[in-house]
């Protein structure tokens, strides 16, 4: 078992924090992902837990034993890096056997365990070549190879999918989650990429501006984000300026929209925003009666084939509707509509 | 976009000009050097033409023979002896913050500005008995008297190592910077300290570029002739000074080119044979 504890981890360069405050516990033999936009300090963070980097503040723990005072070489942790970091002049095999000849392990048994992980991340028979004679998706299986060589208590990667085309990428995602799983090993990923992490994930640390925004699964972050940050940085999301009155209604311009998961601790009458997915975000005939009903008028319609996107503006605010053809109104650009937001899918965030 | 092989008058003026100072400032005065090396001597006008082996055969006299291989071996230890100074220190140079490199290369780059003359006289001061290093030692009482350590082999291998460190981590500095960062890294993660990080992988990546390091200072001091007169014995002079001394001061030219000539090809052989043995383990890899 091995439990990773971060407390009030800071690292500060000269002025600059670039993380802060962060305390985190990952449980054992999960799939973690820290995401955030470029610049959030989740690179940062990783090089804080490889060692790489000694943090200003705070500890990390695994299983209890304070870590924060050992050097990278002595935490056996596996690590993928952004530029995978190939050794050029060794072979195939000897990169994925570093680990074990540093350790004294003799030629045979390095060569034995070489073979074995190639099959482990199905690419054998290269085992004898050169770096440069490998593709981008190939080094990528020699670096995965390599970092678990020394059976890690830790695996962590940077951005490792970064330099893979689109198509290559996502079937890496599936492949590397369902490798993660049959080994069992505890895996932290940083991704700037949230359909990756989505993707991959079990439990999702979302960061920006050096500080831990939400932790929680992929498709809580998605349905309950806690900020307006993060219900827009995951996904789509239209994020509608409101008045908040207690106890569960909020009025968009002049008309009153119930909701049915009130927040906490906002006071009467104060500026909030709404987000509403734009999968349940339903476009209505004008002047059809229900509940939370807008009116407004349409401005752009984008018919992609698969699904229909219909932008509606209403009080002077653009809503995004994703819709499937079937279920499509016959409307037109310049059209008045109605927009009804079900009250289940509306998350109130502070403004 | 493939190259297009040159056409019309335009496009060879571009190579003639390069082709033109070349052919003036080095194959001229070449083609000169050779013929002269099998000129005979001649005590009025320097030397006359004819073709004779007879400055050749000269070199094949223990004296110069002894005077050629103390060359290249003092050319070698010293190669060796500043690349294993600077390549470490240019290492850590380059893991400094960018300020702090930029005032140490414009620190090497002022001691550039040094002439050869300077520095072996600077050192010579600094090596004797009277004004010397070893004042400062018996001042501080871990000598007993005063020592004189120059003229010797010593003095000299330190002059031309201090000639030769700014030029070398200037070579390595580049190739240094470019390397990924994260290639150390991986190492250590793989549980490498960082010694044994600096010898597995930061040397083996760049061993090229400290093979072209090691040659280029083994060449600059073959052409050393100031450092040996100032800071070594009369059996410490390389052949350079040997050259010197009979071009300007013996006056046979024929002579001084033949031996230019044989100093010049057998280290470019050399050189040679550091680059196939440094490209055949490369490719074995």
């Amino acid at each position: 078992m091995s439990t990773l504890r971060l407390e009030d981890i800071g690292k500060s360069f000269g002025n600059f924090a670039a993380v802060s405050e962060v305390n985190l516990e990952f449980p054992h033999g999960k799939f973690i992902c820290l995401l955030g936009p470029s610049g959030c300090g989740k690179t940062t963070l990783l090089r804080l837990i490889a060692g790489l980097e000694q943090p200003t503040t705070g500890q990390i723990k695994l299983d209890g034993k304070d870590l924060t005072a050992v050097p990278a070489h002595q935490r056996e942790f596996g690590m993928v890096f952004q530029s995978l970091a190939l050794f050029p002049h060794l072979t195939v095999g000897e990169n994925i056997s570093y680990g074990l000849r540093i350790r004294g392990t003799e030629k045979p048994g390095c060569r034995q365990r070489a073979q074995e992980l190639l099959e482990l991340v199905r690419l054998p028979g290269v085992i004898d070549r050169q770096i440069s004679q490998l593709s981008g998706g190939q080094r990528q299986r020699v670096a995965i190879a390599r970092a678990l060589a020394l059976n890690p208590k830790l695996f962590l990667l940077d951005e490792p999918l970064s330099a893979l085309d689109a198509k290559l990428r996502e079937a890496m995602q599936v492949e590397l989650r369902q490798l993660q799983q049959r080994l069992g090993i505890s895996t932290i990923v940083v991704t700037h990429d949230q359909r990756e992490a989505m993707t991959m994930a079990d439990i999702v640390v979302i960061m920006d501006h050096g500080k831990v925004q939400q932790v929680g699964s992929p498709l809580e972050t998605y349905r309950n984000p806690a900020n307006a940050f993060i219900a827009d940085f995951i996904g789509i999301t239209n994020l509608l300026g409101a008045v908040w009155h207690p106890p569960s209604t909020v009025t968009v311009g002049d008309i009153t929209v119930r909701i049915a998961n009130p927040p906490a601790n906002i006071p009467n009458g104060a500026p909030v925003k709404l987000s509403v997915r734009p999968e349940d975000v339903h476009v209505r005939p004008a002047g059809e009666v229900g509940v939370n009903r807008l009116p407004g008028t349409v401005t752009f319609i984008r018919d992609l084939g698969s699904s229909v996107e219909i932008t509606v503006e209403c009080f002077g605010q653009r809503l995004l509707a994703v819709t499937t053809p079937r279920e499509r109104l016959n409307t037109r650009v310049g059209a008045p509509v109605s927009v009804e937001l079900p009250e289940n899918s509306i998350v109130v965030l502070k403004s | 976009m493939t190259p297009q092989p040159p056409r019309g008058l335009r496009d060879y003026v571009a190579i003639l000009y390069p082709a033109f100072m070349l052919g003036v400032f080095f194959v001229v005065p070449f083609a000169i050097m050779i013929a002269v090396s099998f000129f005979r001597r001649n005590e009025l006008t320097f030397y006359e033409p004819a073709f004779v082996l007879s400055n050749y055969a000269r070199l094949f006299t223990t004296f110069f023979g002894k005077s050629f291989v103390f060359s290249i071996l003092l050319s070698a230890l010293v190669g060796v002896l500043v690349v294993i100074v600077a390549f470490p220190f240019t290492y850590l140079l380059t893991r400094l913050r960018r300020r702090t490199q930029v005032f140490y290369l414009v620190f090497i780059l002022s001691v550039l500005s040094l002439s050869e003359v300077i520095i072996g006289f600077t050192w010579s001061t600094l090596l004797s008995a009277t004004a010397g290093i070893s004042n400062l030692l018996v001042f501080m009482g871990l000598l007993d008297q005063p020592q004189a350590w120059t003229p010797s082999l010593t003095a000299l291998v330190v002059g031309l190592s201090y000639l030769g460190f700014p030029y070398t981590v200037l070579v390595l500095y580049p190739a240094l910077s470019r390397l990924d960062p994260e290639l150390p890294e991986a190492s250590r993660m793989l549980g490498a300290s960082p010694l044994r990080t600096f010898f597995l992988v930061v040397i083996p990546v760049m061993r090229s570029s400290i093979i072209s390091a090691l040659i280029m200072v083994f060449v600059f001091n073959l052409g050393a002739y100031v450092l040996p007169q100032v800071l070594g014995r009369p059996e410490h002079w390389t052949l350079s000074v040997l050259i010197t001394d009979q071009a300007i001061f013996q006056s046979n030219m024929p002579f001084a080119a033949a031996m230019a000539i044989v100093l010049m090809v057998l280290s470019l052989m050399l050189v040679a044979v550091t680059l196939v043995l440094g490209q055949e383990r490369s490719s074995q890899r």
